[in-house]
């Protein structure tokens, strides 16, 4: 690549870090933009090599979303601070019903960070946007100095289009509806939370971070008329559920025993006085959809890889305080709340 | 997992439930109170009160480290930041908890303070050798479940001569506190609070046995059934106090064999003995001035606790008005009797202590069970969901 040649001296990306320069706006940014971003993120809309990237859209609705990623550690099992910035977006735009065109990337860099982990990060994005088919089209870069940013945090923003027929949202659950879960629960959360507390469990716990879009677009062929389509990260899924049942005024009725946990997650969980439902994921989605198109949704989303373990968990029924109620395990029945700050485990 | 889902079993529970409403008595009522806020989320969690009669009825205790804590010694965390400049760890479960003005350790941490959540005291511990130069100061709470790990820091810090490392010792016991609940005059006459037997605590007795709830079931003439935190436990305790009071007996028996002891943990206790030493008094929320109820570091170990090296003085501050805490701490009240609850006390914006922690009964009772009430299937339990309702 002769683009190269410009620069006297490669990127020292093995032992060289990020310094102030490289967020100056000089030839050292344009340095790191060349040589690290353009270099694995390549495509025909970032090649353009302008402020933004231009292209034609078909007629239609128009879906924007963006995402903040601040996740430490960088690195976990499953994934990087790089896919999860993709995916995570991806999927933002993909629970609208939207079919994402493209992403745009903010990068804030901490002085010093180490520009091997730089080019891993960037290297995991590529290969993230790659294998969905979304472009990051355009992105921009910035760094902090050092003390005032945690490595590094990425912003992403997507863009998708949405089918004609189409528009979930998450006022849209009613009474009778069945509430759909696309697999186990919990997966993401315990993998950042056991890296960052150091636990080493027996098996490693593998983050679920996936770009969902494909699933949702196998689903809504199935059932056009999906009335709430949502992903449970942060808060988990008694978080979302609630955020729907506010959002519809309405309340649900879920059955513990239909909702699947892996027994790795259920196990560190339970060492760590933790409940599943309030653990983060970033490769699962709550469809809630007619109770008569359940059987149909849930064939389409157990046939697609990303939802093989779907389950019913539940339905919505009519409830103006719009409690989430549980029949546990055990055979009493309590309340799934919001998270109420983080979750803490047991003292005595 | 095996071993934790044999004790959750639906089945059993469901047995089990059978056996107690054949066996409680009709014609009285039993008022069981769970000591420890373990056992209360337990309850709460797996809807264990939906599986006892009508007359068999949960008063919740004390036994939740952050709620018991007053006011003035939260103020004295956060003025060990601000003013003597320390780093102050802290469990998670504390940040939230009001202090005086509106204050909470979470604010001081937004305000600058050097506030960081720890896991265990282990990690302060470990801040403090990475930084030779800071204060290091660990805000010690808990019952006698979390004693040892104490004794150990401090030994551990004497024998690195760590300089920089101090604990703000808040360990209270629980025996003292039973009794103290059992003595008061509210109990006693049985006309305000009806508490007729203990669920005694599970993992604090892992570390003192069984033993030091002796005197106190013999002296009240009321059982103490120690039972572990889950559910099966609290039904299988509460079948033998149930049966203990059909029989007339007022004895400690133990349900959770498979970890306690009549002696407990010896080389633990001896531990704890060694590093920490009974203080006369300590003020609880809720119950007030309870003697020999709280633990302080001896003498020989002045130099790693922070009361003396920061010369700390407690004031004594009172709780918010109209917050029901106190009653709830004493069980002579219930979180749906407080005129906050769920109303301007929430646990996103706790007034009382009780709303913070999850072992927190008023925050099991937002958390998990404010639709008791709510619609005919869940209402009649004894617990009402709204304050309107706890009003009538």
């Amino acid at each position: 690549m002769t683009m190269m040649g410009r620069f006297a001296c490669r990127l020292d990306v093995k032992a060289g870090t990020v310094d102030m320069t490289h967020g100056a706006g000089g030839r050292a940014t344009h340095q790191l933009v060349t040589e690290l971003f353009a270099r694995h993120l390549d495509n025909a809309l970032l090649a353009q090599g302008n402020d933004g990237a231009a292209f034609d859209v078909p007629t239609g609705r128009m879906v924007v979303s963006t995402d903040g990623h601040v996740v430490s550690p960088l690195f976990f099992p499953g994934g990087d601070i790089g896919s999860l910035a993709v995916h995570g977006t991806i999927n933002d735009v993909a629970m609208m019903g939207a079919r994402p065109l493209a992403l745009a990337a903010g990068f804030i860099i901490e002085e010093g960070f180490p520009l091997a982990d730089l080019e891993r990060v960037v290297v995991s994005m590529a290969a993230a946007a790659r294998e969905a088919g979304v472009p990051v089209a355009t992105g921009d870069t910035k760094v902090v100095e050092k003390g005032k940013g945690d490595g590094l945090f990425i912003t992403t923003t997507g863009i998708g289009l949405v089918p004609p027929g189409v528009d979930p949202s998450g006022a849209k659950a009613r009474p009778g509806d069945k509430v759909i879960l696309s697999g186990t629960i919990g997966d993401h959360g315990v993998a950042i939370l056991s890296k960052r507390a150091g636990l080493e469990f027996e098996t490693e716990i593998r983050s679920d971070t996936a770009a969902l879009h494909g699933l949702v677009a196998a689903m809504l062929d199935a059932v056009p008329d999906i009335h709430c389509l949502r992903d449970p990260t942060r808060g988990g899924l008694g978080s979302t559920l609630n955020e729907i049942a506010q959002q519809s005024r309405a309340g649900m009725r879920l059955d513990e025993a239909a909702i699947p946990v892996s027994a790795d997650v259920r196990a560190a969980c339970e060492l760590l006085g933790l409940d599943p439902l309030y653990m983060a994921n970033e490769g699962k989605l709550v469809a809630i959809c007619p109770a008569d198109a359940a059987g149909r949704l849930l064939a389409a989303m157990r046939a697609h890889p990303l939802g093989h373990e779907a389950a019913i968990i539940g339905e919505v029924v009519a409830d103006g305080n719009g409690f989430i109620e549980m029949a546990t395990l055990f055979g009493g029945r309590r309340i799934v709340d919001w998270l109420n700050g983080e979750q803490l485990p047991r003292i005595c | 997992m095996k071993y934790v889902d044999e004790y959750r079993d639906g089945d059993l529970a469901r047995k089990l439930a059978a056996t107690i409403a054949r066996e409680a008595n009709t014609g009285r009522s039993y008022h069981i109170m769970e000591f420890c806020g373990g056992h209360t989320h337990a309850i709460f969690r797996y809807g264990v009160q939906d599986l006892m009669p009508e007359n068999v009825r949960f008063v919740h205790g004390p036994g939740c480290p952050v709620c018991v804590l007053p006011i003035g010694r939260i103020d004295n965390a956060i003025e060990l930041a601000e003013k003597h400049g320390a780093t102050v760890c802290t469990y998670g479960d504390m940040m939230r908890v009001p202090a005086s003005e509106r204050r909470s350790l979470i604010k001081a941490k937004a305000d600058g303070a050097d506030i960081r959540m720890v896991y265990s005291i282990r990690d302060a511990l470990k801040i403090a050798r990475e930084t030779p130069g800071r204060e290091v100061v660990f805000f010690a709470i808990g019952f006698e479940t979390t004693t040892p790990p104490t004794a150990v820091a401090i030994l551990e810090a004497e024998r690195e001569r760590l300089e920089n490392f101090s604990v703000f010792c808040n360990h209270v016991l629980t025996p003292a506190a039973v009794a103290h609940i059992l003595s008061s005059p509210e109990v006693q006459d049985h006309r305000t609070v009806a508490i007729d037997a203990f669920l005694g605590p599970s993992h604090v007795s892992s570390v003192i046995g069984s033993r030091p709830y002796e005197a106190a079931a013999e002296h009240f003439r009321r059982p103490v059934v120690i039972a572990g935190f889950e559910p099966l436990d609290v039904m299988q305790a509460t079948l033998m106090v149930i049966r203990q009071l059909n029989e007339g007996r007022h004895e400690v028996e133990n349900e959770y064999v498979r970890v306690v002891t009549r002696e407990g943990n010896v080389k633990a206790q001896a531990l704890v003995a060694e590093v920490l030493e009974m203080r006369e008094t300590f003020e609880w929320r809720g119950l007030g001035e309870v003697p020999n109820s709280a633990l302080r570091i001896r003498d020989r170990f002045a130099a790693f606790d922070a009361e003396r090296r920061f010369a700390v003085t407690t004031r004594k501050v009172r709780d918010a008005k109209s917050c029901e805490c106190p009653s709830i701490l004493r069980g002579a009240k219930r979180p749906t009797d407080c005129k906050l609850f769920g109303t301007v006390c929430t646990p996103e914006n706790p007034i009382g202590s009780c709303m913070v922690s999850s072992e927190g009964a008023c925050a099991a009772y937002y958390s998990y069970g404010r639709f008791r009430g709510s619609d005919a299937g869940g209402a009649g339990k004894g617990v009402p969901a709204t304050t309107q309702e706890a009003a009538e």
